[in-house]
């Protein structure tokens, strides 16, 4: 356990290091979706109809920007070599990444979210069953992601390639996410969508480590 | 586990078994999907009657429901091949995976653009957002993910495998699509073959529709055999120049 707290945490201090890593997906996400008003035009009401899915759609493609990168960079200096052998098994290892992935693009996408909702007329309902989903789905988008990064580890073209994997697995978290929200704007109890959302999170986190860790050992053979 | 099970997987991982059995299945299957594809074509345009509600569109379905079925089964093969390449290393599973896949993709084509040229009369669009449409077109994309990956890898023992770690993660979208029509109220139809109380489908139509999957069935098993014999023979081709240009 406490070695995957400190890889965690050495992830972590990697990626701070690396300012621009930690801004460009959450600075994508914010300009992502001003541009729906632009696009669309300001009419209040169609822009309340659209927020919650627009929040969604490009919260989901703001995770795919750093996701390339999760395992690529110790891949080429030998560190995962390593990380395979260490005694701590490749199952942890993938967890730990994903932590550090979530903290550095799904946590500031958390907090950038209610700031976009406001300018796009979000349901003033709707704002607390944003965050709970967000919180139970980005994760959810970090550890698909992994998987992908991972089987897609030595590929050639490797970061469309992903995005092509990925997307199809993200939907059923899309569309659970954004009936949610749209239940509470409707003034329905959007629980049965956020449990459902949360089932994800919680299988996501059993089954993921194991064909993230497999992928990874078939790259590093 | 039962010790005559296992000697038989690989008894068939062996290329020369297989192609020894490959050439004794291949006329058969072939000419069976000759003779059902024909026959079912016939049944199916011309001897079966005009649905009462929806009349001669309704043929639309012999092509549409086999080609449904085989997006799944072809899926589901190639699952429980990767499994095999995964936990036996079984070689020809691996290989299975691979030769399926692009089939797969081009049954799950057809099947959306069947039921799209469908939906327009009956439904009034080409398109619907419902849950059966949308995990059909998801599995189409798993599909295509699948055959992007495979190819992407300079070494192609690494492609295969990490293309059947892939198709063991999509497998989650099989029961979403069989059962959306139950899950969630949808525009498509109801499973109206394979219920617990058998068909609900009247037999002048079951009959060409029960011919068009078998055709489909014994068509697919033609192609995939022999794009098994001619990826074994590639693989020969590739060993062996590999072998002489060390020399």
């Amino acid at each position: 356990m406490s070695a995957m707290l400190r890889l965690f945490a050495h992830d972590l201090k990697l990626q701070l290091r690396l300012g621009s890593d930690l801004i460009a997906p959450v600075a994508f996400f914010v300009l992502a979706t001003l541009l729906v008003p632009l696009g669309v035009g300001p009419e209040p009401n169609l822009l309340t109809r659209l927020a919650p899915g627009m929040i969604w759609v490009t919260a989901l493609l703001a995770t795919l920007l750093a996701l390339d990168r999760l395992f690529q960079r110790d891949f080429e200096d030998g560190t995962l070599d390593l990380l395979a052998l260490a005694p701590l098994p490749l199952e942890a290892i993938v967890l730990a990444k994903v932590a550090a992935h979530w903290v550095t693009t799904g946590l500031p996408l958390l907090i950038a979210a209610p700031v976009l909702g406001l300018m796009l007329r979000l349901d003033h309902g709707s704002y607390v069953t944003l965050e709970v989903s967000l919180l139970l789905g980005t994760p959810v988008l970090s550890m698909v992601g992994a998987f992908g990064a991972a089987v897609t580890l030595g590929a050639r073209r490797g970061g469309a390639l992903l995005a092509l994997l990925v997307l199809p697995l993200y939907v059923p978290i899309l569309i659970f996410a954004t009936s949610a929200i749209g239940a509470a704007g409707e003034g329905l109890s959007p629980r049965p969508h956020l449990l459902l959302l949360a089932s994800f999170f919680v299988a996501g986190l059993v089954l993921v480590p194991f064909a993230a860790a497999a992928a990874l050992r078939n790259a590093l053979e | 586990m039962t010790t005559a099970r296992i000697p038989l997987l690989h008894r068939y991982a062996n290329p020369a078994a297989f192609g020894r059995l490959a050439a004794k299945v291949l006329p058969w299957t072939t000419a069976l999907a000759i003779l059902l594809l024909g026959l079912g074509s016939y049944f199916a345009l011309f001897a079966s009657p005009p649905d009462y509600q929806q009349g001669e569109s309704v043929r639309i379905m012999y092509v549409h429901v086999p080609a449904a079925i085989m997006s799944e089964v072809v899926y589901g093969m190639m699952a429980a091949a990767a499994v095999a390449g995964i936990i036996w290393k079984h070689a020809l599973a691996d290989l299975f995976v691979k030769a399926a896949a692009p089939l797969g993709a081009a049954f799950t084509f057809v099947c959306l653009v069947a039921g799209s040229l469908w939906g327009k009369p009956m439904w009034g669009a080409w398109w619907v957002w419902d849950a059966r449409l949308t995990s059909e077109l998801i599995l189409f994309f798993l599909y295509l993910g699948y055959l992007a990956l495979v190819d992407a890898f300079d070494d192609p023992q690494r492609g295969l495998r990490a293309g059947a770690i892939l198709v063991l993660v999509g497998v989650v979208d099989l029961p979403i699509i069989k059962f959306s029509v139950d899950w969630w109220n949808t525009l498509h139809q109801p499973a109206s073959l394979m219920t617990l109380s058998g068909p609900k489908v009247d037999p002048s139509m079951l009959l060409p529709l029960m011919l068009m999957i078998g055709g489909f069935m014994a068509f697919f098993v033609s192609v995939v055999v022999l794009r098994l014999e001619s990826e074994l023979l590639a693989r020969r081709i590739r060993a062996w120049r590999t072998a002489t240009s060390e020399e």
